[in-house]
């Protein structure tokens, strides 16, 4: 691997413009900003302004929009049934609400628009750029479903939801809504994880949320599709700053093996970073149906080719 | 499929090895993991006395499968009583609770902490914030609640929502002055709520009055335990030996009854038959005169 002479996203900012070039991460940190701030900032407007509804009660765990609309989390949710819950109806269609959306949208844009954990770790990534540390990995990346596994057996075995008790998502974002306490200590733990320890140890590793919601995803509608792959001066800008990065060389590099370009692997999180980290504009967003097209003219191309010849 | 599996070279077949390697290395690790969230869950649950979980709440090792830590019924009291378990408090992390002495359960009529409840964790089939069991008041300190030290206070009796119910106040002598009466505030479950408002108005520096969980303030009786009175009256006659009047030997004119009377002395039998005189002096004189 060459030696990078400018910095991460530096030719994109040259080519695109700052804003450009930062369009998508802008936006994610717009969408878990307002989310919070939501949540934070209507109890204030109940008691102070003292306005009749609620924009927002509850946490991600379960709300209500607006006194109507329930949202309800599938992951913790199913905990409690395993637990032997039965849910009342508005959490209920509140999950099915969620499940819904995430079906369309990709389960893991949970991860990068929604949970606030994720600002956490980009810190500790974008740092971990900054200062060049790259300690090797020990933790396979399939340790995450593993842990989801035991975030699922352990309310069936010791009938209450056990991982809820430390889980840094959850606390974060209850936290910042309802206080804190210790779980700031958590989320630095969840911080330095990631600075010194394993690159994306905390989300692209071990977090059970973020495996739930990928498998939940792992049929949806909306992905990162690399359109423009010939365009590619294999800069890898893109790699450094996917969260995942091991999903990005099969289909940038897919033409030659017949690899369609939309990015399929459900533990995408389309966070938008590639599109914004590219000064050529490799990649955007399209629907996973991008793939008929062009897997077609490709695999009758050099893929088919290869498939035969194997 | 085979042939494209070798045709990868050796590079397969270590990784095959590893991939087993790496498979049990990462179940185990999980597993170390799971066995150290169990013991800590385990610890974890263990609810302090003072917490009190909202009306409505499933029993204690129920109510942690059943409730998600959304906080939806902090933010539905209207008296904003209730919190959520942090992170370094003792109470499990995300659960809601509220603290009688600083801030009791008011008792909404509507009950607006239980409906929005999406996982039954607050039951919703409570829809009379009287049926509500949050826990249940202890008058512990007899020797520091003024009631017992012969003053008058009673204001646990007079700001208890179920009042007249739920505490009431008995009379007993006060042995000290000799001429006043004791009004001892007495807590009755079959109607106490466990508000905590009694708590909170106790005008102590350190209440003698406090909401407990119910499995810390009540006791249980054996399964096999029997009331005989009750036994009795059920039956409609004695269970064991029939019962016999008791025969007391009196003199002749005198008797007793056991259930308030005492002795009696029968008047029709003459003046000159009674043993005592009505004047003690008759009595303490009886002799002298003889002499």
């Amino acid at each position: 691997m060459m030696a990078k002479q400018t910095a991460v996203g530096a030719e994109a900012v040259a080519a695109k413009g700052w804003f450009k070039a930062h369009k998508w991460l802008i936006l994610r940190r717009v969408s878990q900003l307002s989310l919070l701030a939501l949540f934070v900032v209507s109890p204030y407007l109940v008691d102070r302004l003292e306005r009749e509804t609620w924009l927002v009660k509850g946490n991600l765990a379960s709300s209500v929009t607006l006194d109507v609309l329930p949202l309800t989390d599938p992951h913790v949710l199913l905990q409690a049934v395993l637990a032997g819950v039965e849910p009342h109806r508005d959490a209920i269609i509140g999950v099915i609400l969620v499940i819904a959306f995430y079906l369309l949208v990709g389960g893991r844009v949970y991860c990068s628009w929604v949970c606030p954990v994720n600002m956490v770790t980009d810190a500790a990534a974008w740092l971990r750029r900054k200062l060049g540390i790259s300690t090797p990995s020990q933790l396979p990346r399939v340790t995450r479903y593993w842990m989801l596994g035991l975030t699922l057996v352990l309310p069936l075995v010791t009938g209450s939801i056990v991982w809820e008790l430390v889980n840094p998502v959850s606390m974060l974002f209850r936290g910042i809504v309802f206080g804190l306490g210790m779980a700031w200590v958590l989320v630095l733990g969840v911080f330095l994880f990631d600075l010194l320890v394993s690159r994306d140890g905390w989300c692209g590793r071990l977090c059970p949320v973020g495996a739930f919601y990928s498998l939940l995803g792992s049929r949806s509608q909306l992905r990162v599709v690399a359109a423009n792959r010939e365009a590619c001066d294999d800069c890898m800008d893109c790699y450094a700053v996917c969260p995942e990065s091991r999903i990005i060389k099969p289909v940038l590099k897919g033409a030659e093996t017949g690899v369609g370009p939309v990015i399929l692997s459900s533990n995408c999180t389309n966070c938008g970073r590639c599109i914004d980290v590219c000064a050529v504009d490799v990649f955007q967003f399209g629907s996973r149906n991008a793939i008929d097209q062009v897997k077609t003219t490709s695999v009758t191309g050099a893929g088919a080719r290869q498939r035969t010849g194997a | 499929m085979k042939k494209s599996d070798s045709g990868n070279g050796q590079e397969r077949g270590l990784s095959r090895r590893q991939f087993l390697g790496n498979t049990l290395k990462t179940v185990c690790g999980v597993g170390l993991v799971g066995m150290g969230l169990g013991f800590y869950a385990r610890q974890a649950d263990s609810l302090p006395p003072m917490a009190i979980r909202p009306p409505g709440a499933i029993p204690e090792e129920d109510f942690l499968g059943a409730c998600i830590r959304c906080g939806l019924c902090v933010r539905d009291c209207p008296y904003d009583i209730l919190k959520l378990g942090q992170l370094g408090d003792d109470v499990p992390t995300g659960t809601p609770y509220f603290t009688a002495r600083t801030g009791p359960c008011e008792m909404c009529e509507d009950i607006p902490c239980v409906p929005v409840c999406p996982t039954n964790a607050l039951d919703h089939n409570l829809t009379d914030i009287r049926e509500a069991r949050m826990g249940l008041a202890v008058v512990v300190d007899q020797e520091t609640c003024i009631a017992f030290l012969g003053l008058r206070c009673e204001v646990c009796f007079n700001v208890c929502p179920v009042r007249g119910d739920a505490i009431t106040l008995e009379l007993q002598h006060n042995d000290r002055s000799g001429k006043h009466a004791l009004f001892i505030p007495v807590v009755h479950s079959e109607a106490c709520t466990g508000c905590g408002l009694c708590e909170k108005a106790c005008i102590l520096e350190e209440a003698a009055i406090k909401i407990f969980p119910n499995h810390l303030a009540k006791g249980e009786l054996g399964g096999h335990y029997r009331l005989g009175w009750k036994e009795k009256e059920k039956a409609g006659k004695s269970l064991v030996t029939p019962d016999l009047e008791h025969r007391y030997n009196l003199p002749e004119g005198v008797r007793y009854e056991l259930q308030g009377e005492g002795l009696i002395i029968e008047q029709g039998q003459g003046a000159g038959e009674v043993p005592f005189s009505t004047n003690p002096l008759d009595t303490l004189n009886r002799g002298l005169e003889d002499k």
